[in-house]
This record gives C-alpha cells, structure tokens and sequence, in this order.
C-alpha cells in the first residue's frame, strides 16, 4: 500500500492552502461575524477550478480526481468552513450527479457553466418533513404535455439562494413511494420558483442556507435528470460522494482548530510552566492529532475507492462519521486548551467549534451514518 | 515573441536552514522547495506580455539537479509552455559564472527577444547571474524593475527599475535582460487546469555537451558556512517602576551603548 500524494495532488493541495492562507483567512472572522456570502473569494475559487474538480475538462470542470477534491477542500475547510461546504456542494450535490446522469444536451447547458465556476449550483432534496427520512418527500411534479408543474417547499439548502441552477427531488408517482421520486434541474427565475427565507445559523454562516418554494413551476421535460422514478437512486448516489467531501470539510475543520490549540499550548504559561508541559494537556493534543490523522486516511481512501469505480458507500459513511465527530471533539478540546480565551470571539477558535457541529448533521446525520454501516456489516 | 525565464529552485522561506555535515553546504534533508519568489514575479510577468499580444512563447530555464523538475513543473503549471533544465553534472557546484555561461549557451540556441529573471535568488543572494547573462550576452540589462511596456511591434522594451526614492526609466531595444523586483507584478496561482495539463508540456534535459560547453571549474569557491548565532537571551528589570526605569536607562546607556 503506498500513501503517496501524486505530484499533480500535491501541488492541488499547495495551491489550496495558499489561497486559503491569503485570501480567506484575512475574511473568515468578518464573513462569519456578519453572515455575509463571500462572493469575491467564490468567484475566484471559480477560475482556479476549485468549483469543478473531478468533473473533466470538456465540461468545464478541471480534470483531475476525487482525491486532489478531498485535500483541497481540506485546505480550505482548515481556514473557513463556510468556504468548504459552499465549494462542496458545488462539486459533489450538483456538479457529480448532473455530470453522471446528465445528457450532453443537459451537461452542456446545466453543467459546464456550474464546473467552471460561472455559476452555481444546489442540491434541493431536503423538506419541512423529510430531513433523515427523505423518501417522505412531499414536493410534487404533475406531467403536462412537454413541461412538469412542480410544487412544494425545500428547506435548508445551501447556496438555494446563490445558485443559477437547482437540483430538485420530487414526487412524479406518489404512490411508488421513493420509487416514484424523480430529479429536475430548475433554472433561477423560472416563474413559480422563488427563494423564500435565509436561515440565521449557529455556525457555517457565510454560506446561504435557504427555503425554496414551488408553486406552480413549469419546468420543461427536456431538465429531467435521468428517468422518471430514478431521483432517490440520482440522491443518494450524489450524497455518498457529498459525504467523502464533509468529510474532508471536518478534518479541515479539525486541523485548523487543532494548530490553534497547539500553538497556544507553547506559549500560554501556567504554574511556571507552559501549558503543553502539563500532562492533561499533552493528552488532549495527542488525542486530538490522531484523531485526525485516522479520519484523514478514513477520508482519503474513501476517496480512493471512489476514484477506482469501487463501491464507496460504507467507505463515505465511515469517514463520514468519523470525521465529524472527530471535528466537534478536537474542536471541543480546543476551547478547552485555550481557556476562557477560547470562548472569545478574538481568539477563532470558538468559530470552530460553533462550525463542526453542522458536519454532525447534514448529509446524513452521525446516526444515519451508523445506520448505513450498520446495514452494511449485517448484510440488511 | 519569445520569452524566456530563468528562474532558481531554493529553499522554502520558512526553512531553517542548516549548515550540513560538509560545512560548505546547508543540510537538505526535510527542506521544501520552492521557485525563488522574484523569479515568480518575472513568470508571471511573461505571461502577461504574451497575453497581452495575444500570442508568443514563454519558456522556463533552470539549472540545477533532478529535484529542479519540481520548480519547472510549477511555472509549467502557472502557464509556461514548455521548459528546458540544464542537468548535467558538468554544473554541479556551478558558480554564478558558470551559471550565467549556461544560461547564455542556451539562450543563442533558443534566441528569445526577451529574458527574465528575479532581481536575487532568496538563497544565496547573489543577484549577480542576471547581469553576467546580459555582458556575455552583450544585451542590454536592466535590474529591480519595477514597470515595463515592450512596444507593439516588439523592438523595443521601457522598464522603470526602483532606485533610491523613486523610479528610473530606460527604453531597452530586444533583444535585452530583465530583472524583476517585488511589486512588479502579482504572481497567479496555478489554476487546476493549469496543474493538470503541466504533465503534457515539455521539460527537455540540457546537458552541457548539448551546448558545446565543459565542465567548467568554479571561479568562486565556497570556504564554509556559519550559522547565526542564537540570540542571548533578554534581560527582565526587577524592582519598582522609578529604579527600573533608572536602571533602563543606564543599561542603555552603559551597557549597551544605544543611547
Ligand atoms: C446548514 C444546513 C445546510 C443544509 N444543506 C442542505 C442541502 O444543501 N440540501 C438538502 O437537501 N438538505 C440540506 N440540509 C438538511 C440536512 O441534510 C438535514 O437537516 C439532515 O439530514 C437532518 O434532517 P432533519 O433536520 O429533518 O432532522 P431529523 O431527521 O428530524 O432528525 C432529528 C434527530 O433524529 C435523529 N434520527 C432521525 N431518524 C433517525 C433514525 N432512523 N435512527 C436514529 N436517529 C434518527 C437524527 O439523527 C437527529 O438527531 C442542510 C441542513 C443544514 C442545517
């Protein structure tokens, strides 16, 4: 077994972190103060093909593979979460399953514009009444002639209100259950499309968690993707590689806090001595470091299988899980080594701390997550 | 038009450098390298120009051993479109000379209008191959630039170099030599794409032979290295605000002679 990066994945990764280092980290604290969408610094992630990574050249995207995808956004995740998660879901809620199920005509139009940054793209499968148990989708499309009318309510969608492009479930045949869901690329300012509210969030606040609302949308049969009765199968596929990418976002998450607390352990003194001198200090450092070095391999060889056509959906969701609570341990312990400085603002890691907590829930909460593996290892 | 960079792969600013085990020589083991941060800002000055014109050639040049593969990659990567390494061990040890002699070997076989460089490579600091490329050359050479404007029909070249409170403005006719200092430009990142398609472009291996050239032996030979030595330690004043203040005082004065 080699654990090497390739030298393409390293200088991805090199690149990554220097733009992180030098254009998000001076904004991270004020977008996060203010819930403000870092516009300027999306855009630029845009043309460096931070927005496209694994999907090839010929639409838009930048070719390369999942792996150079994981320790980008790892890069960027260990300066700013909301960063990551925006630059996720572009990747791998949109970009993969518009890529893998998309026509050309559809990859040309919904796609290439999404890869190569112009535009974005989200990912609407989540309701009022469907969080975990997203089969109970209650958003309808009704056939009529060449166009579907689409109603209903989509909650907590990142980038809902940013995007050009939604990525919709719906019901077509209620009565198959999540047999009868299908998946719909619906265009911004389609009439009867409209983003009704911004959610105020505990952490992850420059990124755009929105309501979307259907009422009435004609949405042409020619942005269907894939087959009628296929959308569950389109967004659970789109989730397993989502969760390869919260999964590098929480390691990202992890590591950045992680060096805040060592650095702290060095310099502030106590007793004489160092922090990092004292025993339970060094023991919450050194947990927290293999913790992340274990959900870094975890990360990455999902990743692998993924980039090898391997099945990879126990894979995500282990890396998954553990990832993220690895995330809101190290960031837990951060706090802690850092005192009650650590619970002032000035100090960042709070944003941390209040940022890994979303990695426990989205995509799949931390107990979906054992359940998938579950399933898995009992052969249900 | 063709441009050519010659840049140096050196340590990673944040390197601690170490003298090694032959104490003419730094430890490598653990450095990373990276391209010298001025010859950064002449890659990125030579894309522009061909942007600019729309068309061209930029071709990057480095001598040094296998691991320079690395750095050339790395300007491959920001747009270069093709790049020659002169690897050979003819040049081990090569001082600023030889280098320059290398350098100028392959810039008449490559007859670019225009070359690039950094002002100083950030190791050594000579900041001296630049201008011993231009006289071997017998091109005209203008160092620390600040500015520069190539004409529209590529004749001629206007640079403003950083001089002592302000700018010095000189029309170079091309064929001419470059030296770029911090401020002239903004270095780009590679982009993805840019990384990706850097395996598809050209590194070619130059030996000395190639260029009709020898070993050469070094003009300039290294005696030995030192490190810095540590800082001593500060001095904290004890005692009450009014006697440390007073004892501040005559350290300063005393002891150290600063005041
Ligand atoms: C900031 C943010 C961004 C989001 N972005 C998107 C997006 O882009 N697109 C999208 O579609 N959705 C998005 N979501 C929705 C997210 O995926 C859901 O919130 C998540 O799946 C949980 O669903 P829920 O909130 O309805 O919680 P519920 O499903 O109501 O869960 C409540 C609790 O019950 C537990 N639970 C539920 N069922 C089980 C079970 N069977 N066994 C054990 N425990 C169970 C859960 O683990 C959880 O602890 C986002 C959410 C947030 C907060």
């Amino acid at each position: 077994m080699r654990l090497e990066l390739s030298e393409e994945q390293q200088m991805i990764q090199a690149m990554a972190r220097e733009f992180a280092e030098s254009a998000i980290r001076p904004i991270a604290a004020e977008i996060d103060r203010e819930a403000r969408f870092p516009h300027e610094t999306v855009k630029r992630m845009g043309e460096l093909g931070l927005m496209g990574i694994a999907i090839p050249e010929a639409w838009g995207g930048s070719g390369a593979d999942t792996v150079a995808y994981v320790v980008a956004l790892e890069e960027i995740a260990r300066v700013c979460a909301s960063h990551a998660v925006i630059m996720s879901v572009n990747n791998s809620l949109y970009g993969d399953p518009v890529y893998k199920f998309g026509t050309a005509a559809q990859r040309e139009r919904f796609l290439t514009p999404v890869a190569s940054g112009h535009a974005q793209g989200c990912f609407a499968l989540t309701e009022p009444q469907a969080g975990s148990d997203a089969t109970n989708q209650h958003t309808v499309a009704i056939r009529d002639g060449d166009h579907y009318l689409v109603t209903g309510r989509k909650l907590f969608i990142t980038s809902g209100r940013e995007a050009s492009f939604a990525l919709v479930f719906c019901q077509t045949d209620r009565a198959r259950g999540h047999h009868g869901i299908s998946a719909f690329i619906v265009e911004k300012g389609t009439p009867g499309f409209g983003v009704s509210k911004t959610e105020d969030k505990l952490g992850i606040r420059a990124s755009d968690t929105a309501e979307l609302v259907f009422d009435d949308c004609r949405v042409p049969v020619a942005n269907r993707l894939g087959e009628e009765g296929q959308g569950f199968r389109i967004a659970m596929g789109a989730l397993d590689g989502g969760r390869i990418g919260i999964a590098a976002q929480a390691v990202g998450i992890a590591t950045g806090a992680y060096e805040k607390a060592l650095e702290y352990a060095r310099e502030r003194r106590s007793f004489g001595v160092p922090i990092g001198q004292h025993q339970m200090v060094q023991w919450m450092l050194a947990d927290m470091t293999t913790a992340i070095e274990g959900a870094r391999l975890l990360t990455l060889q999902a990743a692998t299988l993924k980039d090898a056509g391997k099945p990879y959906t126990t894979a995500a969701a282990m890396a998954k899980l553990f990832a993220a609570e690895t995330a809101m341990k190290v960031t837990t312990d951060a706090v802690q080594v850092h005192g009650g400085y650590g619970f002032i603002k000035e100090y960042e890691v709070e944003r941390y701390f209040r940022d890994a907590k979303i990695t426990q829930i989205y995509e799949g909460t931390s107990q979906i997550q054992k359940l998938v593996i579950a399933r898995e290892v009992l052969g249900s | 038009m063709k441009i050519l960079v010659a840049i140096k792969q050196v340590p990673d600013t944040a390197t601690q450098v170490k003298v090694g085990a032959d104490p003419r020589l730094i430890d490598t083991a653990g450095i990373t390298w990276i391209v010298s941060p001025y010859d950064e800002f002449a890659v990125e000055e030579a894309l522009r120009i061909k942007e600019k014109r729309g068309q061209g050639e930029v071709v990057a040049v480095s001598l040094g051993p296998e691991r320079v593969k690395e750095a050339l990659r790395s300007c491959l990567a920001m747009g270069c479109d093709r790049a020659l390494h002169l690897n050979d061990a003819a040049w081990n040890g090569a001082d600023t000379l030889a280098t320059a002699r290398a350098l100028a070997a392959v810039i008449k076989q490559e007859q670019p209008q225009l070359v690039l460089c950094g002002r100083q490579a950030i190791d050594d600091d000579m900041g001296a191959v630049t201008a011993q490329l231009a006289e071997l050359l017998g091109w005209p050479c203008a160092s620390w630039i600040m500015e520069e404007a190539v004409d529209a029909e590529g004749t001629t070249v206007r640079a403003a170099r950083q001089v002592e409170g302000g700018l010095e403005v000189f029309d170079l006719p091309l064929p001419a030599v470059l030296a770029a200092q911090k401020g002239l430009n903004e270095p780009r990142y590679p982009t993805l794409k840019g990384i990706m398609g850097a395996k598809k472009k050209e590194i070619r291996d130059v030996k000395a032979a190639d260029l009709g050239l020898g070993a050469e032996p070094s003009q300039l030979s290294v005696v030995g290295l030192e490190a810095l030595p540590p800082r001593p330690p500060g001095r904290i004043i004890q005692g009450d605000v009014p006697t440390a203040v007073k004892e501040l005082v005559r350290a300063l004065r005393e002891d150290a002679k600063a005041i």
